[in-house]
Formats: structure tokens, sequence, C-alpha cells
């Protein structure tokens, strides 16, 4: 068992450049601290998010996943957060058949001007996953390299349940 | 998909790494150190061949470094771990570009904004920014040599909002010869501006300088004036926009009408004028806002017009001299093409009915400040006389309350910045004209600006009173001799360190500046942000407050916060200056991220092609395989995650980017290397 004293989640955060990555700048300007857990990656767009990135973030260590993108309505492309929105449900519905506690994998839309709403979300996700403790897929088999088979076992299962 | 080890003796990437102290900004809390070693030892098999620290890697000698080293250890790749790449992207880009490296094959990874200013504990901080700055060197391996893409800019410009910002603006790039767009929802131009009397601190006559200006924007052979107009719809990208205005009917034809007035002066309908007068005042059904207006031609406010509502009337119809009246007029659409867009929407004004114990709407002497305007505005409802509410009484006493809905955390936390400034005009201005005890009551007296503080000086010389204190409660309960019939105000002295009840004639209650209501919906049309406040974010605070984080759109005036004149004014320039510089190089240059389709790779499926919004994506019948079109693509990449076959790749943000960097953040690379 590990000593969830000692426990230090690693969550990969991915950002979109127009709202939620100058909310962590800002988040940054302001000042406003919250735990250094999560490492984040810029894409142009939260629709820019291929699942196979969650998959591979997963399978590579992480402890849990954050995805970011702007506010229903307020996409710099128009309508691509609704995109990843979908695809986080489904990515979502397809990770917890596969045994994830829906908590690792977590959706949140921040502004560019919500610097302190995501210092509070990345806080309370760190605790959330401080709690259910590390996620060891890598220790179990999915390597990174096998990320897609592990897609591909996870879409099968959604198959099966459908 | 992945990325595969490379054998370590042989990386043809040579990465180059770069860890900035930013002062203390960064070193205080990250070992940068120990990062630029660790670097250097473990990544040395990922290809990092030469790994450095400096105190500020954005001023020369640090740009100079990176500049020697590709020229004199053949760097192939760079990496700078330090700000933003918002700030200084383009700054080392630019460097690397004078070296002969390709711009593109430079990684500006963030320490700062989201290592050192966000986290406490050094070790975990140094921790993090080593991981940072791995999964940069795992990312900038898969760069590839890019262009920028070059994008022709369309030389007019949609202006919206015909204030003094807006006009401004509107002037500049007319008087450069562009053509301009300027829209403005109600029927005159002119803002709130149009409504003062006096501008402090010099004291000019408001319609002395802005009506001048108004009558250039009407003329001008350059501006389009569309007033009673509103924009609906924004396509497009910056360069080339296509903008839908909706221009409500005003049941005038321009075209005949002369402006004489006499449908103004014959309507019988009339109406409280709550924009234009703030309440105070009474306009026609047929109205222009002021005498002055532009354009001249008045509208017809068909939710008041006894023939709109009741069938019967007609009389401006039968009474204007050319004919003018065209009940039949339908709201157009129309549709234009612009480069650049240039907002300064400006303000609301904050409503004081909030601020119950203040008594505003229930009690008749206490005004706002836009009222008191009216009142001393020569062509205002009272002629310039300051009266009470009934009329007639001029007043023997006024308090004037500052900060009202601002720097109040029940309303709004910000400094609204020109009220001190107008209070003390209006201290001025009731002393002059009344000879009025006044009575100003003030947290702080913020007179920041040119001559400012010399009108302060002036206003305590005349005789004005101050009271340092926030007013509890405005009542007209009198409980001493000598309240009767008048308005006590409550409040603590602080400076005297008592208790104080003051009565008086009149309370002027000095009302922030707040967004306006719709700006959430204005923001949503232009693609645009608002803060928590409900301003519009500037692109950045200091450095771009015109610019917005939308490229081809700029903002102006009071729509990103509280401004005087002078301020909406030189930004309104400012945003021209912007917009000019873009026109007069006929292009702007882009990020080149764009998303491509490998034919081959592709099967036809065409579950691309519904996800793009712009319509970026085709089907080639042909050839059975889905195409896109580089000049509709805006890069957002949604395609690129969507295909099943990986046929479709972005450029800047391809999967080998993103994998790599997530196996670099995660330090995965240690185990290749």
């Amino acid at each position: 068992m590990v000593d969830q004293e000692h426990f230090e989640p690693v969550i990969i955060g991915f950002t979109c450049n127009w709202c939620s990555y100058r909310a962590a700048d800002l988040a940054g300007t302001a000042r406003v601290k919250y735990p250094p857990n999560v490492r984040l990656i810029r894409l142009m767009c939260s629709g820019r998010l291929d699942p196979t990135f969650v998959l591979k973030a997963l399978a590579g260590g992480a402890d849990g996943v954050l995805i970011t993108g702007c506010h229903p309505g307020e996409c710099h492309y128009l309508e691509q957060n609704y995109k990843a929105l979908r695809r986080f449900l489904l990515l979502r519905r397809t990770l917890v058949a596969m045994g994830l506690e829906p908590a690792r994998v977590r959706l949140v839309w921040a502004s560019a001007a919500e610097g302190v709403k995501l210092a509070h979300e990345i806080e309370t996700m760190v605790a959330e996953i401080r709690a259910l403790g590390p996620l060891r897929w890598r220790q179990n088999g999915f390597t990174p390299d096998n990320a897609h088979d592990a897609h591909a076992f996870a879409v099968a299962a959604e198959e099966v349940s459908a | 998909m992945t990325t595969q080890p490379q054998d370590p003796a042989q990386p043809k990437e040579k990465i180059g790494v770069y860890v900035c102290h930013c002062g203390s900004n960064i070193a205080g809390i990250v070992d940068v150190a120990e990062v630029r070693e660790w670097a250097g030892q473990r990544l040395a098999g990922r290809g990092v061949t030469v790994a450095r620290d400096y105190k500020f890697m954005c001023s020369s000698l640090g740009q100079e470094l990176i500049e020697k080293d590709i020229k004199e250890q053949g760097l192939n790749r760079v990496v700078v771990a330090a700000c933003s790449p918002h700030l200084h992207e383009g700054t080392f880009r630019t460097a690397c570009g004078r070296a002969g490296l390709n711009p593109y094959l430079c990684e500006l990874v963030s320490i700062r904004e989201q290592v050192s200013w966000v986290h406490t504990d050094k070790h975990a901080a140094t921790d993090k920014a080593k991981a940072v700055v791995s999964g940069g060197v795992e990312r900038v391996r898969h760069h590839t040599p890019l262009e920028p893409l070059r994008v022709a800019i369309h030389p007019a410009t949609l202006v919206v909002g015909g204030g003094i910002a807006g006009i401004q603006a509107a002037l500049e790039l007319a008087d450069a010869g562009k053509k301009v767009y300027l829209v403005e929802r109600e029927p005159s131009i002119g803002g709130h501006m149009a409504q003062f009397d006096k501008t402090f601190p010099t004291l000019d006559c408001a319609a002395c300088i802005l009506t001048p200006r108004m009558v250039s924007a009407g003329n001008h052979p350059n501006i389009t004036l569309l007033t009673w107009s509103e924009v609906t719809e924004v396509h497009g990208y910056v360069g080339n926009f296509t903008v839908k205005i909706k221009q409500r009917a005003r049941h005038v034809k321009t075209e005949l009408c002369t402006g004489c007035g006499i449908c103004q002066e014959k309507c019988p309908k009339k109406v409280i004028d709550d924009v234009y007068e703030a309440g105070l005042g009474y306009r026609k059904a047929v109205y222009t806002p002021f005498p002055q207006a532009v354009p001249k031609y008045p509208v017809i406010d068909v939710e008041n017009c006894t023939y709109f509502r009741k069938g019967t009337c007609r009389a401006c119809e039968k009474l204007c001299p050319t004919g003018a009246i065209d009940f039949a007029q339908k709201d157009e659409v129309l549709t234009v093409q612009v480069g650049n867009i240039i907002l300064a929407t400006g303000f609301d004004l904050f409503n004081p009915q909030k601020v119950t114990q203040y008594g505003y709407g229930r009690l008749a002497n206490v005004f706002t400040s836009l009222e008191f305007e009216r009142l001393t505005n020569a062509a205002g409802p009272t002629n310039g006389a300051i009266v009470l509410r009934d009329g007639k009484t001029v007043p023997k006493s006024v308090g004037i309350i500052h900060c009202v809905g601002s720097r109040d955390r029940n309303f709004n936390n910000y400094c609204s910045a020109i009220c001190c400034m107008q209070s003390l005009k209006f201290a001025h201005l009731v002393k002059e004209r009344t000879g009025a005890t006044v009575y100003n009551f003030y947290i702080d007296i913020r007179t920041t600006a040119k001559a400012y503080d010399e009108f302060y000086q002036r206003v305590l010389e005349e005789g004005t009173l101050f009271v340092r204190g926030r007013v509890a409660e405005v009542t007209d309960a009198a409980r001493l001799p000598g309240e009767e019939g008048k308005l006590i105000l409550q409040v603590e002295d602080t400076l005297a360190g008592k208790q104080r009840r003051i009565p008086v004639d009149m309370v002027v209650l000095s009302a922030g500046l707040q967004p306006r209501a719709d700006a959430k919906a204005t923001a949503q049309v232009f693609g645009l942000s608002c803060s928590a406040d409900g301003w519009f974010i500037e692109k950045h605070p200091k450095l771009d407050p015109v610019a917005t984080m939308t490229e081809g759109v700029f903002i102006a005036g009071c729509i990103s916060g509280p401004k005087d004149i002078p301020a909406s004014v030189a930004q309104g320039s400012a945003a021209a200056a912007r917009v000019l510089s873009t026109i007069d190089k006929g292009e702007i240059t882009l990020e080149p991220v764009r998303a491509s389709i490998n034919a081959t790779q592709c099967s036809g499926c065409r579950i691309c092609n519904t996800l793009c919004p712009f319509g970026a994506i085709s089907f080639l019948e042909a050839d059975r395989v889905s195409e896109v079109n580089p000049a509709l693509c805006q890069g957002c990449g949604t395609c690129v995650a969507a295909c099943p076959a990986g046929a479709i790749s972005g450029t800047g943000f391809s999967n080998d980017q993103i994998l790599s960097q997530i196996e670099g953040l995660l330090m995965l690379n240690m185990e290749y290397a």
C-alpha cells in the first residue's frame, strides 16, 4: 500500500491557447498559489484534444488528466469546445468502464479572466486524486506504446456494454 | 505515432536549453542552476548539447547568448525556460531567426507564470521546472521549419460606438484616407460626453469641443455613419471580416429630410427622455436627442408614436415640408467587409437605486451624477439652473457623495476613476452658480492626471467643505432642530473621529461607471472575453492596452474600464494607429497553425467534413478524399483529433509534438537516455 501521506499525484493538464492557458498566466501574474502537481500543455483549442492524449498520459504514469477550455458559447473557434465536451463525456464513460475513477479525468471551463477559478479547480483536483491514491496503470501493464491497444480495448468494451 | 527512442550516441538534434532567472522572479523559487545542470546532463541523450542559465534571457545579452550558440555550436533546436509564450515567444523566435535558425524551431516553456509565481515549495517547484523543460525538449525535437502565414488586410475598418473614443478613432482613420463604418445604436453620435456641460479640470464646454468633432465625423467623405444601428453578426478573421449591421427604420427619409425640426415641434406625444436627459427632461416621439445631433435626421420611436400605437395622428407627416416622413420604412440589414474592428461601446452608469440607504428614487432631491450633469447643462431641461426637483427652488446647501457603487464590496470593488474629479467639478459649479454651501463626502481624493490636483486645490480654496467618511444614510426623518424639510446625511467623520448629521437641500450621488448591461452579448458577437467585472480584456494591460486576444479586433475608451475623456481619446487614436499600421503594410503575418490532409492516408470517411465550423474541409468526389482549404482553416485542430486514420496533421501542434511533450512532462524520456 502506498503511503498516502507521501503520495504526490502527477496530473497532466490540457489548456486552450485563448482561455485557460491565459487563465494560468493570469494566476501567475496575480501570484495565486496552487499545488505543483499539475503540468500543463498548450493546445490551440480544447477541440484539438485527441482522446489518445489522455490515454497516453494515464498510461505514461499520470494519476489524472485535467482538460480545460473556453466556456460554452465563448469558443475562439465558434463551437469546438462543444466537440471537446462530447469527446470528454464519451472518453470518461469508456474509462469508467475500464475501471477508472471518474474524478481522475476532469473537464473545467475557464475563461482568460478566471485565473483564480483555474487555481481553485487544480487545488480541488489534486486533493481528490491524492485521496484516490496512485493510478499505477503504468506498473500494471499499459505502456505508452500500447496506449492505442488500450484505446482499442476500451472501444471494444464500450461496444459490448452498449 | 509515439516517439521512438533514438540512439543516444548519435542524436541528430542539437538542442540548446536556456533557463532564465528573470531576476529573482524565477530564481527566487526555482533552483535555476540545478535545472540547467540537470538538463545538460540528463537530457544530453535527448539531444541537449548546450544548457545555460542567465539573469535575463529576454535582454539583448541573453538573446545574443542564444544567437552565438546557434552559430558556433550549430544548434538546430532551442528551448527557453522563462515566462509565458504570450509574452516573449516572439522575442526568442526573432533571435533564432537572426542567427539563421528557422524561428519555429524554438520553444518557450513557462516556468514563471506556471511555476515560480504559483508555487511556494522550492524543491517541488524545481522538480516541476525540470519536468516542464523535459516536456519542451521532447516537443521541440518534433518541430519542423515553418513559414508564417500572410493575410491580406481589407482597407476598411468598422468602428462600433460613436462616443468620443469611437469618433476619435474614426476620424484618425478617415483623415489617413481609409474607409470607416461608424456604427452607433442611438439616433446620434456623441455618447456620454454630449450630455455634459463642462469638462474637468479645464472647465471648457463639452459641446464646444465635441460637436465640431461630431460634425467632422458626420461629413467626412471616408466615414459611413450608421446611427440607429447595431452590429448583429461578425464572421471571418483579421483582414477580412464580414459584418452584418441592422439599421433600424428611422421612418424618416434622410435624402429628403432637411433637419428643420418642424416634426419634433408639432409631434403631440411627449416622452420622458431616459437616455440623453437621464430622465429629467422630455423629448417627442419623433426626435433627435439634442439640437446639435449628428446626423441631423430625427427618428420615430415606434413604441411611443401615437400613429404606431393607435393608427391615427400622422401630424409629422402632414406638416413635414419635404414629405420626408415614411411610416412604411422597414429595418434593413447591411453587410460590409472590413479588415479590422475597433470597439468603443463605453459604459453604463451604476444604478444608485441599488444603494437603498441613499434614497435615490425615494427621496426627490437625491440626484445621480448624470442627472446633475443635465441640470448644469445650458441646453438641459433647466437651461443650466441648479434647482431642486420642483424645478424652481435653488438649494442653499448641497451634499456630494463620492464612490457610490465603486470601491464598495457590495457592488463594484474597483475605483471608477472619474468620480473624484466629477464631484469636484460639481462642487465648483454649485459654488459658482448658487453660492450654496457644498459638502463633499469622500473616502480618498484621487486626482492623479495632469492639472487635476491643482483643480482640487482651487475647489478647496473656493470654500467647499470636505468630510472624509462613507455616508451611512440619507434620510428625511428630522430629529434635531434645523433638520426639518432637509435631507440629512449621517456620516462618520473619520478625520474628526465623530458621528455627524449634516442637513442639506440637495444630494448628488457620484455614481460609478460599470460595463454596458449587454457587454457579454457584445463580447460574444465579436469573439472576445470580459473580465469577471464585465469589462473587456486587453491583450496586455500595460504593453498592449487597445488590442484584444482576437487579431484584428481592438478596444478603446471605457469598454475596458473607467476612463476620463483624455484617456478615451488617446485610446481611440491608439487603436486607429494599430489598425493603420496593418492597413498600410497591406498584410499581417499569422501563426502558421493549419491542418492538412495526407491524401494517401485519407479513407474518405468524411467524419472531419462536418466538424469544421469554417467550412474549410471539402470532399473531393473524384479522388474520394477530403481536403483542407488553408485559406479558410483557422487551426483549431478539431479535425486532427477526430481523424480515425490519423491522416490529418496540424502544423505546430502535431500528434508527435503533443505526445512527445506528454512523455517529456512525465519524464519517460529518462528511460530512453
